[in-house]
């Protein structure tokens, strides 16, 4: 077994509530990896599972190589070699940057945990603060210091949970850049979990998108977007609309705004009645097609509209076209589908 | 903005104005009001400016380095138990799980509901040479009173005991209290670091209670500093008894103030302490999210040791004396309960009333006029006001009766001199003097309580009622006072239960042969007649269970998460 990280059918319930079930993926080295998914859907659980703070119904924790939780056996907490970011950082108040930062630094020679602490300070730009205490400091600085205590002992793991939630908006995507480049440049494997996508996007290797306890997939980012396993994956991953279609042979479907092509799973047979996942990206704005549509809602996101178009069939779909396309509410415009990637699920699918 | 906003800014500026106006002669009463509570301490500190030469030297060569002497002993014995008994059962019980946890959380604050001197008696009845304990000792194996050695109840050590026994409380709820406002995550962000459930309680817990628990310390010394009662009873000369000496002994007013302001200098000490480990705790806030405390359980022997360590304290300061209590109460009680016992009962019942429903009107007034004025001196007034509780009975009383004594002597001489006709101790001999010294003691427990109460009510909240066009009266009266029935209940309780309890003060300032439950109860073990006195002091520490078990429910509502 060579994944930093291993978990074998992991099942957690408390106080007789299922939190957590069958749920089973291997990290690699260096790997950074999110889970994601809507509150209470028992990420933050797993991820408690993994540090040790709840203890396994069934199911196995393998950290390293080694075996860290299964019924009947839990390493501890502190012997488990992993670093923790909590939501809101949680530093010691009543200790300043540095003692912050080299807290699990016991036990070692004070040159190294002097080396250890400047390498820190330099990677996270906190060379002013150093003597600060953690009321004197902003949220992003706190934030830095928290990950610079947790990455300080050179955990086998790092987890992190919801690591940007207390920041402003518009600095979360730049910072889990910034931070992915840091994870990759200490060589340290990472579990972060988030319900925002943009951040999953930017930091992760890999996604766990999570629901009701259970794990719905594990892919990349542009698997997730572009051949969701479930309907309940792609109804969390991004936008769109799911039209009633009709399987024609095994590479085709009809829609009401034409046929289709694509991969279609061997198991649906012809004339099969489906639903077909249709992106706003799939749908695109042309002047020149014949097939129009009116735009019944608008959103502005800057380089973008996100209209909202009514076909002529009734059909309600999503399309997202620069924003110098501005057309009133209303008005017919012209469209076009470009489909590289069919997703479609059968009607019973679709309702659960 | 509209003609309509213009007009009605313009006419709320009006009105501030003019609620200004109205306000400052109201103003200027309170200020005055609360100029007159701080007579005592003025006259105690006043009387270092008469010097008394004679006398000191005289109690320097006698008995000042016994005050000194033992009241330092009584601050570090008591201090240090306190500390013992509060903080390891508050980490406990906020940590685990162990055979009767839950009950204990709470049980373990019952002993604040015992007066020192109550414990101290109840112990000297069961404990010392011709109690139970002793005499069926003696019975057992045929030894005679010399033959043996049994630790002295009333000795110094005893006093630092009782105290001990009965403070702790203090330290224990702050320090719980501080361990439950900490959230569980700075406890398991240090595991994630490394650290061992020990290492976590040594380098974050107890580091992070820190200055609560030093707030909770302080309380304990200005107690023990301002205890009377149990000294006395066990003939240890502390700075209070030697107050009560130096003026009903030698007569000297003068120099009962100025010890009276040297104790005073002391809790200054700790009321700094106090409140500047107070502004700390502002800055120990860890999280304001807050996970369920998941208490870890207790396996078998850890079990057994955790529940002895919270069970010892309750035991021994409140389940053994409140039994021997009860026992003696069983026994006396059908000659006890007489006309005369009503008669206290009424007298300490009715006093603690009129007093609690006088600071609670009070403390109202003076925390409206800080709330609706920023002037610093109604906030310097009231809070120097609040301060009374740190100051000992036996201080109260000697100024307060300093300054009455004298103008009713005046009072009398005028009168005899020029209309023949004498007034006696118009104020000092009355009820007046005695509420009043109450007033200024606890006058602070009903500000605090009225002032916490008021400030979770915020200011945006009267202002919507104003723009709903009502009138300050109204805000008060439909606003702040349903939304406050709760405290202010609590701060009439607490008073009352204070007043209750009260010993030195109404020792010194009752009037003649008027009498309550705790000087009767202190009288009568003071005559060594424990049993009857086991009644009234029942009594009290029934009362006394009243603020106790408020105190438990509001630090459980406290904290968000916690169950």
């Amino acid at each position: 077994m060579n994944n930093a990280i291993e978990i074998k059918e992991l099942s957690l319930s408390i106080e007789g509530r299922q939190i957590l079930e069958n749920i089973s993926f291997g990290l690699g080295e260096i790997g950074i990896a999110c889970l994601l998914g809507p509150s209470g859907c028992g990420k933050t659980s797993l991820l408690r599972c993994i540090a040790g703070f709840e203890e396994l119904n069934y199911g196995e924790v393998w950290i390293k190589g080694i075996i860290a939780s299964k019924p009947n056996h839990h390493l501890p907490v502190e012997q488990r070699n992993i670093g923790m970011v909590f939501q809101d950082y949680v530093l010691f108040p009543h200790m300043s940057v540095t003692e912050n930062i080299i807290f699990g630094l016991k036990d070692q020679r004070a040159t190294r945990i002097k080396e250890r602490l400047d390498e820190l300070i330099e990677l996270f730009a906190l060379e002013k603060h150093t003597r600060k205490y953690p009321h004197q400091l902003s949220g992003g600085q706190q934030q830095r210091v928290a990950l610079a205590r947790a990455m300080a002992p050179r955990p086998g793991v790092l987890l992190l949970d919801e690591p940007f939630a207390s920041l402003d908006i518009q600095l979360r995507e730049q910072l889990a850049r910034e931070l992915r480049s840091i994870l990759k440049q200490d060589g340290i494997t990472t579990i972060m979990v988030t319900h925002n996508q943009l951040e999953a996007f930017a930091m992760a290797d890999i996604i766990g998108v999570m629901g009701d306890g259970k794990l719905r997939q594990w892919d990349t980012a542009f698997n997730l977007y572009h051949e969701p396993k479930t309907s309940y994956v792609a109804n969390f991953i991004g936008e769109g609309v799911f039209i009633k279609g009709e399987v024609i042979n095994s590479i085709e479907v009809k829609t009401d705004i034409g046929n289709i092509k694509g991969h279609i799973p061997h198991n649906f047979e012809k004339g099969k009645k489906v639903r077909v996942l249709i992106r706003p990206d799939d749908i695109l704005h042309d002047d020149d097609s014949k097939v129009t549509a009116h735009v019944r809602g608008k959103a502005f996101r800057g380089a973008e509209f996100l209209y909202t178009l009514e076909t002529k069939n009734g059909l309600y779909l999503q399309s997202l076209v620069p924003s110098h396309h501005d057309h009133p509410m209303n008005e017919p415009i012209g469209i076009k589908t470009e489909i590289d990637h069919l997703v479609i699920f059968t009607d019973e699918e679709i309702s659960i | 903005m509209t003609f309509k906003n213009f007009s009605e800014s313009f006419y709320s500026l009006l009105n501030l104005n003019f609620g200004l106006l109205k306000f400052s002669r109201l103003n200027l009463t309170l200020i005055i009001l609360a100029l007159f509570f701080c007579i005592p301490v003025v006259i105690v500190c006043g009387s270092l400016f008469f010097p008394a030469k004679d006398i000191w030297v005289h109690l320097i060569d006698t008995v000042l380095t016994d005050y000194i002497f033992n009241s330092l002993a009584l601050l570090i014995g008591v201090g240090f138990f306190s500390l013992l008994l509060g903080v390891i059962p508050a980490w406990l019980v906020t940590m685990y799980q162990f055979p009767m946890s839950r009950y204990l959380e709470w049980a373990i604050l019952l002993p604040m509901s015992m007066p020192a001197y109550i414990i101290a008696y109840s112990y000297t009845g069961t404990f010392d040479a011709a109690g139970p304990v002793q005499t069926i000792m003696r019975e057992l194996t045929g030894w005679e009173y010399n033959d043996y050695w049994f630790p002295e109840i009333r000795s110094l050590g005893g006093a630092i005991a009782m105290l001990s026994l009965v403070l702790y409380p203090y330290v224990y709820l702050l320090a719980r209290a501080s361990f439950i406002e900490q959230s569980i995550c700075v406890l398991e962000v240090s595991r994630t670091l490394g650290c061992n459930a020990i290492d976590a309680f040594r380098r974050v817990a107890l580091p992070l209670a820190r200055p609560a628990i030093i707030v909770g310390l302080s309380l304990v010394l200005m107690e023990t500093l301002a205890d009377y009662g149990t000294v006395q009873y066990f003939g240890v000369s502390a700075f209070t008894t030697g107050i009560f000496r130096t003026w009903f002994g030698m007569d000297n007013s003068l120099v009962a103030a100025q010890l009276s302001a040297i104790l005073l200098l002391f809790v200054v000490v700790f009321l700094y302490l106090e409140r500047r480990s107070r502004k700390q705790l502002a800055f120990h806030h860890t999280s304001n999210r807050y996970s369920p405390l998941l208490k870890q359980k207790l396996k078998s022997s850890s079990a057994f040791f955790a529940f002895v360590i919270c069970f010892a304290p309750l035991l021994f300061g409140f389940i053994l004396p409140a039994s021997f209590l009860g026992e003696w109460a069983i026994s006396t009680y059908s000659e006890a309960l007489d006309i005369d016992f009503y008669i206290l009962l009424l007298n300490s019942l009715s006093l603690a009333f009129v007093t609690a429903l006088l600071a609670l009107v009070i403390a109202l007034f003076l925390v409206y006029m800080n709330r609706n004025s920023h002037l610093f001196i109604n906030r310097f007034l009231v809070r120097f006001i609040s301060l009374g509780y740190a100051i000992p009975g036996t201080v109260i009383a000697v100024g307060v009766l300093i300054p009455f004594a004298w103008f009713d002597n005046r009072l009398d001489e005028f009168l005899t001199l020029h209309f023949n006709f004498s007034s006696g101790l118009l104020i000092s001999g009355t009820l007046f003097i005695l509420i009043f010294a109450y007033l200024v003691r606890f006058l602070a427990v009903s500000i605090n309580t009225v002032e916490a109460a008021l400030e979770k009510i915020k200011l945006e909240m009267d202002e919507v009622a104003k723009t709903a066009g009502m009138s300050h009266v109204s805000i008060m009266r439909r606003i702040h006072m349903p939304i406050m029935r709760g405290s202010l209940l609590t701060a009439l309780l607490l008073v009352f239960v204070d007043v209750l309890k009260e010993l030195p003060a109404t020792l010194i300032l009752r009037p003649f042969n008027f009498n309550t439950l705790a000087v009767r109860t202190f009288e009568l073990a003071n005559e060594e007649r424990l049993a009857e006195a086991a009644v009234p002091a029942l009594a009290i520490v029934i009362a006394g269970i009243i603020p106790v078990i408020m105190i438990s429910n509001s630090i459980s509502r406290s904290r968000p998460g916690y169950e």
